[in-house]
């Protein structure tokens, strides 16, 4: 049913702005630190401290090449809020689907009308 | 049923506090708007075909009030209401939405703002959902799941007791 907020999940996660917007960044690929650091205009401990919370919950990944470390989205740690919103989603899209029966059926009656008013 | 969909819903979380959802109709503005504030054609399809609308009650007026309640089928009910602050016909259309399955349900009033644009005989609507709190937010959300969960097991139930 409705979803358990708990201290380190995928919500709890997303729900800091700066976080959703390393989230962003890292969308369009693989980023070193620094490159977060100047995309956000944030000091590089508050980045490091918000990507620590995005790895707690797999959301993001992190992998060293050379003597980089690398950090990545895993966007299946996102999945549980993608169907959150899914389901309420699908609640719209069948009203909508209802809708235009509605709509269609009022074209029709404004053309034997004769009058679009 | 017979009617081709013109898509699906697009739903957004732009903010903390925001849903917005979009979805375009194959039908001119003035007629979804009619559709969206005349009773009769409400109850035709604001049940989502997940229950029964028991009351639809539209005060079309600034200051007037709106009530929407549904009995989903497995007996869940759901109710809404709210109170129209700016109305420009055809076009826009802002009022609150109080979601009554809630504690304090007044205090988590959402302000709702329908706007239907349209181009070619075609009409996009789009309604922005902004709750005073990502919580009233994420139990606004909730309602729509629960209801989903409801139907999803009604589905279910029917499936089992076909194969009894």
């Amino acid at each position: 049913m409705a979803r358990a907020a708990t201290t380190a999940d995928a919500f709890n996660a997303v729900a800091e702005p700066r976080r959703r917007q390393i989230l962003d960044v890292l969308a369009a690929g693989e980023r070193p630190v620094n490159d977060l650091v100047v995309q956000l205009g944030l000091a590089q401990p508050q980045v490091s401290k918000h990507l620590r919370v995005l790895r707690e919950v797999g959301a993001v990944e992190v992998r060293e090449a050379g003597r980089q470390r690398l950090y990545r989205l895993n966007g299946a740690a996102l999945k549980p809020i993608h169907d959150w919103v899914k389901e309420y989603e699908r609640l719209w899209s069948e009203r909508f689907d209802e809708l235009d029966v509605v709509l269609e059926q009022l074209q029709e009656k404004e053309a034997e009308d004769g009058s679009s008013e | 049923m017979a009617a081709v969909s013109s898509g699906t819903a697009k739903v957004t979380l732009p903010t903390d506090e925001q849903i917005l959802i979009t979805r375009e109709f194959d039908a001119p503005k003035h007629l979804v708007y009619r559709a969206w504030t005349t009773p009769e054609l409400v109850r035709r399809w604001w049940h989502a075909n997940r229950g029964e609308m028991t009351v639809c009650e539209i005060d079309l007026r600034v200051g007037g009030t709106w009530r929407y309640v549904m009995i989903a089928d497995g007996g869940l009910e759901v109710g809404f209401h709210g109170e129209y602050r700016e109305i420009v016909p055809n076009e826009r259309l802002v009022s609150t939405e109080v979601y009554e399955g809630i504690p304090d349900a007044e205090e988590h009033a959402a302000v709702d703002i329908l706007t239907l644009t349209e181009a070619d005989g075609r009409t996009t609507l789009t309604i922005l959902v902004e709750h005073p709190t990502k919580d009233g937010r994420d139990a606004h959300i909730n309602s729509g799941m629960e209801a989903g969960m409801q139907d999803a097991m009604d589905l279910l139930e029917e499936v089992a007791a076909s194969l009894a």
